[in-house]
């Protein structure tokens, strides 16, 4: 093969292997990812992660569960939770988390150690402020 | 003093500007005395820069609150070590200490190449001052570190607790120092550029600079990984946040670099590919210090909880923009003249290597930044987990550590069949030994990507050792000198070929460590009652009694409550004690109660771990304070007005309340088998970069020599 014929095969190969790539990473990422959901946009019958903020005076324990409600960040309407699992340290009333699970019942059922709340080092702006 | 700091900051900014308009204006008109004045501005930048920090440390220190910094992050009850480093913690202080590493850098990378480089410099001069002068104009216009209170509070608000730990406060300047030390080399590839110069010079001047930079932004993320461990209470260490995501695009971006101007430098090629690879570093860096204050990625809608976040995107689009087009526009000068002769080559894998670096990178950007695409493309903000990060990432990870093995070993231009078959007999041999060994002492067939994990990791250690061991046999033949002996002059001697063996064995051991964690984790979470035993691994873990402290704990983080248990292991014939709390924070909220409020603060988890090189077993406990709610709302009601001494009372029996009669605690305990090899993988690697990075004498003398025949044949030409 002369040598710019087996250049040419070279790039076909490598540009041919980059878009497939491509390919597999836009489809895994919209396959394998879930919705963020403010409380007043979800129903009952599919699971959602769920974000916003904790109200202020809901989180109350029962035996292993803990209880709290999330309303949306910018706005009023809010739903309870119901979640059993690791709490993590900066869980407060006030802190945007993110939690998956489902409704049921009118109450969002999450899925055990899925509670995230945003890392320390960005909130040390707004917690002044609060 | 506050109006001296921001005095310094307002001439920093002029100082920089005049610095790129000097040196700009020098070159262009080859008058060289204004382009000594713009590089003589640069080291003003820095001495005016060391004195901005220096008038805010000192504030810290002596917890002046009519600073609106120090009141906001930092109290008189902050342990001193933690008063010096909280000047870092807070946005403003965080843009200060960037511009004052970034002056240092730009003086100390400008002394060393005041006499080379003559048409280069004075354009990275310009590049380096521009960057400067952006920082300086987001403190001078937006986000000044010297704004003061016109009344200042009695007690400032305190240093977040969860940065309370030791890496977390080193944690911030490593990696900035590593982002600003990328700003170097990416100023002289500009003037390389302009200057169409587009050989290895600024390669060889900035070669260190960028390994320097990417010791320390490895370090910084080590650090950070530690301090997830021991300090957030969940006991992991890497958690595809978007904050870790962003530290680790430009490392890898950094690392592909650092491997291929090594080709540029041997054989002349892919000079398009690491201007590239530098410009994308350094955008990156911006990115990341932009990820991490911005709070972007948790919702677009949150883009105005920073003052600053909309000037970061413009002046990192404006970066991308003018590298991408000056990239373009000098195409036809980046032409190499050398070919690729054989996909068998030391190049061609060092091209490889470099494709599944950028493409780890591309991942993680695609990745972290998918709510924003999902938004755009879809009108849904959605998000991709940790799952789908470990999923695209165990392979690409898997093809790196391999490629670290078979890289160093292969010749440049082109490997024969019968080369490679002689030098890769033992560390293959080395491999299939430890996969048998695997498969029949251990239980590593039970992951796969692990087992192909410890196998590939074999593979490198087994090539590193017999690296040098062949160095080192070569040198005693020759030299007759002892086994130690010889290591230490082959590896002085050869300091970038044995360093980088080095950092290689280093990040292989590093992921012995990922593997092993990661695939054969043992975690239990669950609530004990004082008596109450359960079985994690092989050990035995019964809660033997609470502890309840006041004021000093443990880790000194100056936490006034401390909440704890003592734990008895076993395991087998050993045993032994763990002590994990939880660290109480009085809260500022003053419709809190006077005693509760106390317990309302911020609470972190002070594990414990027991280190060990198979294993570690690592405890935290997050103690339940119902049973005090009833107490703590009759102490609120009567002690809210009596004295400091008195409420201090009334918290000590509540303490001592809950030692005597301790409810039911929550326990996380994890056995994670082969962790310590992290750490231990990671500060080999960082040993193996600062002996790479460390100047050899006998370079120094040849530089010497080289001067020094220069004077003389100029003396001579004379005569």
């Amino acid at each position: 093969m002369d040598p710019a014929r087996k250049r040419k095969v070279r790039l076909v190969v490598a540009l041919g292997a980059a878009v497939f790539l491509a390919a597999a990473l836009i489809y895994t990422s919209f396959s394998a990812s879930t919705e963020a959901s403010k409380p007043s946009q979800i129903e009952p019958g599919r699971s959602y992660e769920l974000t916003g903020k904790v109200v202020k005076g809901s989180i109350s324990r029962d035996g292993d569960d803990l209880r709290f409600r999330i309303r949306d960040r910018d706005g009023t309407a809010s739903v309870p939770v119901s979640y059993a699992g690791v709490v993590p340290d900066p869980f407060r009333e006030g802190r945007e988390v993110i939690v998956s699970g489902e409704l049921e019942q009118g109450t969002f059922v999450a899925e055990r150690d899925s509670l995230v709340t945003k890392c320390p080092s960005k909130f040390t702006k707004d917690e002044q402020s609060s | 003093m506050a109006g001296v700091g921001s005095a310094c900051l307002v001439i920093g900014l002029l100082t920089a500007l005049y610095a790129a308009g000097a040196s700009l204006y020098g070159v262009r008109s080859g008058r060289r005395e204004w382009v000594t004045s713009g590089r003589r501005a640069i080291y003003c930048l820095a001495a005016l820069m060391v004195a901005a920090f220096a008038i805010l440390e000192a504030a810290f220190l002596r917890s002046d609150f009519s600073y609106a910094l120090v009141a906001e992050g930092s109290s008189t009850d902050t342990p001193g070590f933690y008063k010096v480093t909280a000047v870092w913690a807070t946005q403003d202080g965080s843009l200060l200490l960037w511009s004052t590493l970034l002056a240092l850098f730009s003086s100390a990378v400008l002394f060393l190449t005041r006499r080379s480089l003559r048409e280069i410099a004075p354009y990275a001069t310009a590049v380096l001052a521009a960057v400067a002068g952006f920082f300086l104009l987001l403190m001078v216009a937006w986000e000044n570190p010297f704004d003061t209170l016109a009344v200042p509070p009695a007690e400032g608000a305190g240093l977040n607790p969860l940065l309370r730990h030791p890496a977390m406060m080193i944690h911030p300047p490593m990696l900035y120092t590593g982002y600003v030390g990328f700003s170097i080399p990416f100023a002289f590839a500009i003037g390389a550029l302009i200057t169409r110069r587009t050989g290895a010079d600024w390669i060889r001047a900035t070669r260190r600079f960028a390994l320097v930079a990417w010791t320390f932004l490895g370090t910084g993320i080590m650090l950070g990984a530690l301090w997830s461990y021991t300090e957030l209470g969940w006991g992991g260490y890497w958690g595809w946040d978007p904050v870790e995501n962003a530290s680790l695009m430009p490392w890898l971006v950094g690392t592909a670099f650092l491997h291929s101007i090594m080709v540029q430098e041997k054989r002349g090629m892919l000079k398009v590919w690491n201007v590239s690879l530098i410009c994308g570093t350094f955008a990156l860096a911006l990115l990341g210090t932009f990820l991490v204050r911005s709070g972007i990625l948790e919702s677009i809608h949150a883009f105005g909880a920073s003052t600053i976040g909309v000037q970061f995107l413009v002046f990192i689009c404006l970066v991308v923009a003018l590298s991408a087009g000056l990239i373009l526009w000098r195409l036809p000068d980046l032409r190499s003249r050398a070919r690729l002769d054989s996909l068998l080559s030391r190049e061609a894998f060092f091209l490889l290597n470099n494709l599944v670096l950028v493409a780890l990178a591309l991942v993680i950007l695609w990745g972290t930044f998918f709510p924003l695409i999902s938004e755009a493309l879809t009108g849904r903000e959605a998000s991709v987990g940790p799952p789908w990060f470990n999923r695209l990432t165990t392979p690409l990870a898997l093809v790196l550590v391999l490629l670290a093995g078979i890289g160093p070993v292969l010749t440049w231009r082109r490997v024969t069949a019968r080369f490679l078959v002689q030098i890769l007999r033992v560390p293959l041999l080395a491999t299939a030994v430890a996969l048998v060994a695997l498969l029949a002492f251990t239980e590593a067939g039970e992951s796969v990507p692990s087992l192909v994990m410890f196998c590939f990791v074999a593979f490198v250690l087994s090539v590193v050792v017999q690296e040098f061991w062949r160095g080192a046999s070569a040198r005693r033949v020759m030299t007759g000198e002892s086994l130690p002996r010889a290591l230490a002059r082959l590896t002085g001697r050869n300091r970038r070929r044995y360093g980088g063996y080095l950092v290689h064995a280093g990040i292989a051991v590093l992921f012995l460590g990922v593997a092993g964690s990661s695939a054969f984790l043992d975690q239990r979470d669950v609530r004990l009652s004082p008596g109450d035993t359960i079985e994690v691994g092989d050990y035995r873990v019964t809660y033997r009694e609470p502890t309840a402290k006041l004021g000093g704990d443990s880790a000194g983080t100056g936490a006034p409550i401390s909440l704890g248990a003592v734990l008895d292991v076993r395991k087998g014939d050993e045993t032994f004690t763990l002590r994990p709390t939880r660290n109480y924070y009085s809260s500022n909220d003053p419709s809190l109660g006077a005693i509760s409020r106390f317990f309302e603060g911020e609470a972190t988890s002070e594990v414990d771990v027991r280190w060990g090189l198979r294993r570690d077993l690592w405890l935290a406990v997050r103690p339940d304070l119902a049973s005090l709610e009833g107490p703590l709302r009759e102490a609120d009601r009567r002690f809210s007005d009596s004295p400091g001494d008195v409420q201090a009372l009334v918290i000590a029996a509540l303490a001592e309340r809950y030692r005597n009669r301790p409810p039911p605690a929550a326990f996380r305990a994890i056995v994670s088998p082969l962790v310590a090899w992290i750490w231990i993988g990671g500060a080999i690697a960082v040993l193996g970069a600062l002996v790479a990075a460390w100047p050899s004498p006998e370079a120094r003398l040849r530089r010497v020599r080289s001067l020094y025949a220069a004077r003389l044949g100029r003396e001579l030409s004379r005569a």
